[in-house]
């Protein structure tokens, strides 16, 4: 299908994107690579009435980087990341999640904010960047704030968001050296939404540890106990703390195969880290 | 109506077009460029992939609008192009079609896997064309084609210069 009638504007700066976006009195929708939007456009589930599109911003095609953090514009596309053209924060693990993120000609446009703006329950990205304890930078026309990635979504295509912000970069704590990581994302054909995503990531070094489950029928879920066990390298009795985790978020409404369907894929991301 | 000015294959464009109209459309009904195809229209199926500023991009997920002040290569613009004529050498011979409507984004996506480097094995080829759905040839001829391709732009790497 083509999508319905629909104004455009591309801004100079995000300060005009975040007005018109205010003044969009929820009409106006963000574009960014579109790899969503322009798809739901099309299916006529989204017919905004002005797109406001940033993708070309300058400050939000960037990466910085200092000390602790490495820093990534919102616009930044997934190829992007998989090349290794920008600095990896991760050693390793943002490349390998963007490799197996859609197809290559889907990660050319779609975008690391995009993602977590969109916050579709089965996208890597807001999982993966839980894990690694990033925050987002917000921007609205009350200035910026950032919020911690395990905050900013709350449910399926639900985020904090405000209606009048604009994701502006993504904060991503540095892995030290001993960091380390485990990715599993199951799905039956490369290149679509996962059945079952989950990210460890371990750092002695920063004395950080978390477990993360996605494509888990609302926001990425962090399991905390087991999070703790995998940072005392307790293998036995994480399948246990997995399952006691599902169970303690509540509201899932995961049947028994999904239920042993995540715990599996979380204990084979917890297994990269421990070998 | 929003003007944009860009590149397609080569050649300076300038027109207006509805905020609404898809790449894909505007190439196909605005600039008759008929190469590029329209299976889903929503990202799935992988046709109507072309080249944006060198880069693989479907053209059904990118307004038209949004292609202002960029470079637009469609399966008609590469002439030419040795990577694209060893490619179309191989397809012809390993019978890498069969109705063809997958054909022309199918020799975009396997150029540029040649490019990347990302076309060194089986394994490598039919996980980058896991974006490109063929309902005809099962695959098996459009793989070693690629292979043979690949092999053949190796052996002559200045061809692909």
């Amino acid at each position: 299908m083509k999508a319905a009638d629909v104004d455009y504007v591309r801004p100079g700066s995000l300060t005009e994107a975040t007005e018109l976006l205010a003044k969009g009195q929820g009409e106006a929708r963000v574009i960014a690579g579109g790899q969503s939007l322009v798809a739901m456009m099309n299916l006529r589930l989204a017919s905004p009435g002005l797109l406001i599109d940033i993708s070309r911003l300058p400050e939000l095609t960037v990466a910085a980087e200092d000390a602790e953090t490495v820093t990534l514009g919102a616009c930044i596309t997934h190829a992007a990341i998989e090349d290794g053209r920008l600095v990896d924060p991760s050693r390793g693990l943002m490349p390998r999640v963007a490799a197996t993120l859609g197809y290559r000609a889907i990660r050319t446009r779609g975008t690391i904010g995009g993602s977590l703006a969109l916050s579709d329950p089965a996208a890597e990205w807001p999982a993966v960047l839980m894990a690694l304890d990033a925050e987002a930078i917000l921007c609205g026309p009350g200035g910026h704030r950032s919020l911690k990635c395990t905050d900013l979504a709350t449910g399926i295509f639900e985020t904090q968001l405000a209606a009048d912000e604009i994701i502006e970069s993504v904060r991503i704590p540095k892995l030290s050296p001993e960091g380390r990581w485990g990715y599993l994302k199951l799905c039956r054909k490369s290149g679509e939404f996962a059945s079952a995503l989950a990210i460890a990531v371990v750092d002695p070094g920063r004395g950080h540890s978390r477990v993360v489950i996605g494509a888990a029928n609302g926001a990425p879920l962090v399991l905390e106990e087991t999070s703790r066990l995998v940072s005392e390298s307790r293998r036995d009795e994480i399948r246990t703390a997995v399952t006691a985790d599902i169970d303690r978020a509540g509201g899932r409404h995961f049947d028994e195969f999904q239920c042993n369907l995540h715990t599996v894929v979380a204990m084979r991301a917890v297994d990269q880290v421990l070998q | 109506m929003t003007a944009i000015r860009l590149r397609i294959n080569g050649a300076a464009i300038a027109e207006d077009v509805p905020p609404r109209l898809s790449l894909a459309d505007f190439l196909r009904e605005r600039r008759n460029l008929t190469g590029t195809h329209l299976g889903c229209e929503h990202g799935v199926c992988g046709a109507c992939t072309v080249l944006v500023d060198g880069e693989p991009a479907r053209s059904c997920l990118m307004l038209a609008v949004a292609c202002d002040e960029r470079e637009i290569q469609t399966i008609e613009g590469f002439a030419g192009d040795p990577m694209m004529a060893a490619l179309r050498r191989c397809f012809h011979q390993h019978h890498a079609l069969q109705c063809g409507f997958c054909t022309p984004a199918m020799l975009i996506t396997a150029r540029d896997l040649i490019r990347r480097g990302r076309a060194g094995s089986e394994r490598e080829i039919r996980e980058g064309l896991s974006g490109n759905i063929c309902r005809c040839t099962g695959y098996t001829n459009i793989v070693a084609a690629i292979a043979e391709a690949t092999a053949a732009l190796q052996d002559h790497p200045r061809d692909a210069e």
